[in-house]
Formats: structure tokens, sequence, C-alpha cells
């Protein structure tokens, strides 16, 4: 049974079809990867997934509740957290603390316990630290758990930006565009780590990329976007022969 | 253990400094009455800046209608005390003279507070929907509406002002009070719940998506700035044994923003400086009382350019001094 279903979805904005029809499942632990021109309404899914905007029509199912039009964070308590296109860290906190606030929404102990310096409030204070520096650990951050998030060079809150999307202990990971911006060394690595941090924690990943090297390096399924609907749903290698998809990247002959 | 000794200490060094300052202690000996006041209003800045910085400066929501609800808290403690004061103290006659007064101010306090809080909660839920100036504008009206209101109630003496308060608030209380302010809203941001706030300062969309009930945590914040602006507003009415609403327009709210603001939106000790310099500028003024707002102006103009963040910015008096607390790096997992 999928973990995400999205069945029959169409987002309008006015008389712009953004999103139109789009059927996606994704299985526990699959990688999924949403590919497109310019455009093509990926980050209009992710939005729909993630409650910033309510589909027009059609269902959005996660573990089998219908989850279309919640607010982002009940849907980021039910399980899916997602990273940003243009990043958006909490750039005057450090790197520690951008990753404990995403521990909070998995946290009991309230501000009377905080004020009243609780048991509780203490032995869970050292949990989220001893939790989050793991995490900092993982995507070899831990050397910079002091540093103010914006002092990062752009790799490295690439990845931070993944640490706390993690951190939620997500069972759907959305990936907007990690690789942006980064160098074939870099994009190589992050490939990998996407992988290990998959099999590691067994989550599903949804992953919007413009390098196909990355997505078809990691994918198991990859679903093609154009003008908000579906041209072809495969493996990577038949996507790579689909004459579809090379004509909406290259244009008609 | 150690915070044990800690708060014991602070309430018999505050007990000492009081008897000392009002002349019972040391007999020959007392504060003049000017200094005294002038020390105890700065209290209560203290308390009214550190608790607007919890909304302002830490969760990055602009509010300027503090002085509503310190207003709430003055005249509601006053009334209890006023209105219900000989019945409670006939309550508890069993007690001391001076611990029925301390019973009967905390009381007052406490009902003071909660109104407060009531207010907070029903102006915060609809206003925190908006953002930056919008926000701003809500809470002024909000301020005034409250002021406006109070204005109209003859029982607290509308126009004329509510006279005859008895005097219970003293240095004791007023620093207690202060010291408990600063200690809430420290341990709060540095908390769990605290970091939410600085979160959604940060970034609102990016707090949403990462679980975070942003309208829950502002409306948390702001229900508990404006419970210690009323306290802040209680001790004051008890303080001066008089309210007027012309106290309480939205001059004084934009005057606990400017003393959060000289002192760094995001730092308590800058509040707590900020509350001290405001003060000690508007009395050390007062020979010029004509051109204190020009002076005052221009201090706020200076500060903007030289340093836009504050005296202090986000830092705090541990920075400097203090030992800087470093955890034990825990041993990373193994990786496969």
């Amino acid at each position: 049974m999928p973990i995400l279903d999205l069945c029959n979805v169409t987002m309008r904005f006015g008389g712009l079809v953004a999103v139109n029809d789009l059927n996606l499942k994704i299985e526990p632990g699959q990688l999924y990867g949403l590919i497109g021109p310019n455009g093509a309404g990926k980050t209009t899914v992710f939005n729909v997934i993630t409650g910033v905007y309510t589909p027009t029509s059609g269902s959005v199912r996660f573990d089998d509740a219908d989850i279309a039009g919640e607010r982002s964070g009940l849907i980021t308590r039910r399980g899916i957290a997602r990273t940003f296109q243009n990043i958006r860290l909490f750039g005057d906190m450090t790197v520690l603390d951008n990753v404990k606030v995403a521990f909070h929404c998995r946290q009991s102990a309230d501000l009377a316990a905080a004020v009243f310096r609780t048991g509780t409030h203490s032995s869970e204070e050292s949990r989220v630290e001893r939790e989050s520096r793991e995490l900092l650990h993982i995507f070899n951050l831990d050397g910079m758990a002091g540093e103010k998030a914006r002092n990062l060079p752009y790799g490295s809150q690439r990845r931070l930006e993944i640490a706390r999307a993690m951190a939620t202990s997500p069972r759907v990971l959305l990936l907007d565009e990690p690789a942006a911006g980064m160098n074939h060394h870099e994009s190589v690595q992050l490939m990998e780590l996407i992988r290990w941090i998959r099999d590691r924690f067994g989550m599903a990943v949804l992953l919007v990329e413009h390098n196909m090297k990355v997505v078809m390096g990691i994918c198991e399924t990859v679903h093609v976007l154009d003008y908000g609907s579906t041209i072809a749903i495969g493996k990577p290698a038949e996507i790579q022969a689909n004459p579809k998809v090379i004509e909406a990247y290259l244009g008609g002959a | 253990m150690r915070s044990a000794l800690l708060t014991s200490g602070t309430v018999a060094l505050l007990f000492v400094l009081n008897a000392l300052f009002t002349g019972s202690l040391v007999s020959g000996f007392a504060m003049p009455p000017y200094i005294l006041q002038v020390l105890c209003l700065a209290g209560i800045n203290i308390i009214l800046a550190v608790s607007l910085n919890l909304i302002n400066g830490f969760t990055g929501q602009f509010s300027i209608g503090h002085a509503g609800f310190m207003a709430i808290g003055a005249y509601a403690s006053a009334y209890v005390t006023v209105a219900w004061g000989d019945r409670f103290r006939a309550a508890t006659s069993f007690l001391p003279e001076f611990a029925r007064d301390g019973v009967l101010l905390l009381f007052a306090l406490a009902v003071g507070a909660l109104l407060a809080a009531i207010a907070g909660f029903f102006v915060g839920v609809p206003s925190l929907r908006l953002r930056g100036d919008y926000l701003a504008i809500v809470t002024l009206g909000f301020g005034e509406i409250i002021r406006v209101f109070i204005l109209n109630i003859d029982v607290v003496g509308g126009a004329r002002g509510y006279s005859g308060i008895p005097k219970l608030a003293n240095f004791f209380w007023i620093y207690l009070f202060a010291a408990i302010t600063v200690v809430v809203v420290s341990r709060t941001v540095k908390s769990s719940f605290g970091r939410t706030l600085i979160a959604i300062r940060e970034d609102e969309i990016a707090a949403e998506a990462m679980g975070v009930d942003t309208t829950r945590s502002k409306v948390i914040s702001f229900v508990l700035s404006s419970a210690m602006a009323g306290i802040g507003g209680g001790l004051f009415g008890h303080y001066l044994m008089y309210l007027h609403t012309n106290s309480f327009t939205f001059i004084k709210s934009i005057e606990i923003i400017i003393m959060i603001v000289i002192g760094g939106l995001g730092s308590i000790t800058g509040s707590v400086l900020g509350a001290i310099l405001f003060i000690a500028l508007t009395e050390g003024l007062r020979e010029f009382s004509q051109y204190r707002m020009v002076l005052f102006s221009l201090l706020l103009i200076v500060i903007m350019i030289v340093r836009p963040q504050g005296i202090l910015g986000h830092l705090e008096f541990r920075h400097f001094f203090g030992r800087r607390r470093r955890l034990a790096a825990p041993t990373p997992p193994v990786i496969p």
C-alpha cells in the first residue's frame, strides 16, 4: 500500500492550471524522482503535499488519512518533512539550535516544565541535545554546531536543511532541488548521502531535481511533468529513452 | 539546591536593601525619597521592557499595545485592594500586619496578571495572524481601546483618576518581581518552546514546515508577556497610590519600545540596561524637560545609525562575564 497517494490532484491559480490531474503513489522506502522543465509544477506539487496550498480538486492521502489542506505544521507532525528550493534556515540561530527546533514537535515537556526546571524537562533537553549532535555528525556538520547558520558555506547550508528535516523523524522526506548550486563532487556526495539515510532510516524520499545525474543515479522511479501534466512514469533507463520526455526537454523536431 | 540557595539569597538581599533604603535598618540613614522612587520606577520599567522583549525581540512580532495590558493589570489589582481589601484583611487576620499586606498585594497582582493575560489572549488570537506593520497598528488600536474603555468605567474613577490605593508595593516587591520576570523570560527563551519563538522570528514559513504550531507559540508568548505587563501595572498603581488613564497612552507603549530598542531586541540584559538608561535619561534631563523628547529622538537616531542592533544586540550578560558553559561532546555514533 502506498504511504503517500495523490489521486487526480488539480491545482489552479485563476486561469493557470499549475498541476493537472496528477496521480502519484510513493511506496514506503521508495526513492521517487520528480522532474520536468522549469514551470512544470514540481514545487507546486510539494506545496500541495505539505499543506501550503489546498488542491482545487483531488485527494492527498498520507498513511490512509486525507491530509489535503491541513496546516503545514500538522502535516509535518504526521510524518512528512521538506526542504526548500531557496534555503530557509533560521539564520541567526546556531546550527545545533536549527536542528533542535525541529525536534520540538516530538517533545512533550511544556513551558511550565521549562520555567520550573523540572526533571522531565532537563532529561528531555539532554536527549534532544544528544540526538541533534548525532544528526549533525551524520551530515558532517558537527564541527560547526556552534556556528550561526547564516555563516555556513552554501553546501553545508543545504546539508543542514536536510538534517533539520530529518529531525522531525519523517516517513516521507521531500527534497526540493537539494543539489542546486553544488558542484559535481558535492552532488555525488549528496547522492550517496541521500541513499544512505534512506537505507538507514527507511523513509520514502520524493526528490525534485534538475541535475539529471543525481536523479538518474539514485531514483528507482522517475516521474516527468510538463505544463502540470504527467508525460511519463518509469525506471530511469526507460525515461531517458522516452521520446516525449526528450521532446519536452529539447523541444520538438 | 544551588538555585534554592540563590533564590533565598536574592530575597534576603532585597529585604535588607529595602529596610536600608527606607531607613528602618540603620537609624539616621535613608535613601532620599526621590532617588528611591526613581529606583522603584526603574524596576517597574525593567518588568515592562523584559516582558515586551519576549514578544517583540524574541518572537519578532512587533506589538505596540503593551501599555494597554499594563493598564488592565494596574486597574484590576487596584480595584481588588480598594474594594475587597478590608474583607481580605479580615479573612487573613491570623497573620501579622506586614504579611497581611504582602498576601493582599500578591492576590491583587495575581488578579491583575490573570485579567491582563485573558485580554492578551483575546487580542492576540485575531491580531497575531497579521505581520509587521499591520500587527503593529492593530495592537496600537487595541491598546487605545483598552485605555478608553477604562476611562469610561466610573467605579475606577473614570476621568478623575483612581485614588485611594494603599501603598502596598515597595522596593522589595518591585525588584522581587523584576527578578522573577527576568528568570521566567530567560528560562522560556532557553527552553524548547523558546527555540520555536526564535525560529518564528527567523523564518515563520520554515518554522511551520518543521512542525511548529506557530499560532500557538505566538499566542502563548503574547499571553505570557501581557500577564507580566499586568504585574508591572499592578506594582505601578500600588506604588504611586494613584492611577490615571493618561499614564497608559500609546506614548507609554512607545517608551517601552524605546527601552528595548536601545538595549537590543532579543537581549534580556539589553532590556534591563535600556530600562535603567531610559529612566536615568528622563530624570537626568528634567531641567531641559522642554527638549527631552528632542534629545530622545536624537539618541535613537544616533543608535540606529551607529548600532542598529541596539547596545547589546542579541548578546547577554554571561557573554561578557560568567563562565562559558560547554557541554561535553557526546561520542559520535558509529556509521557503517
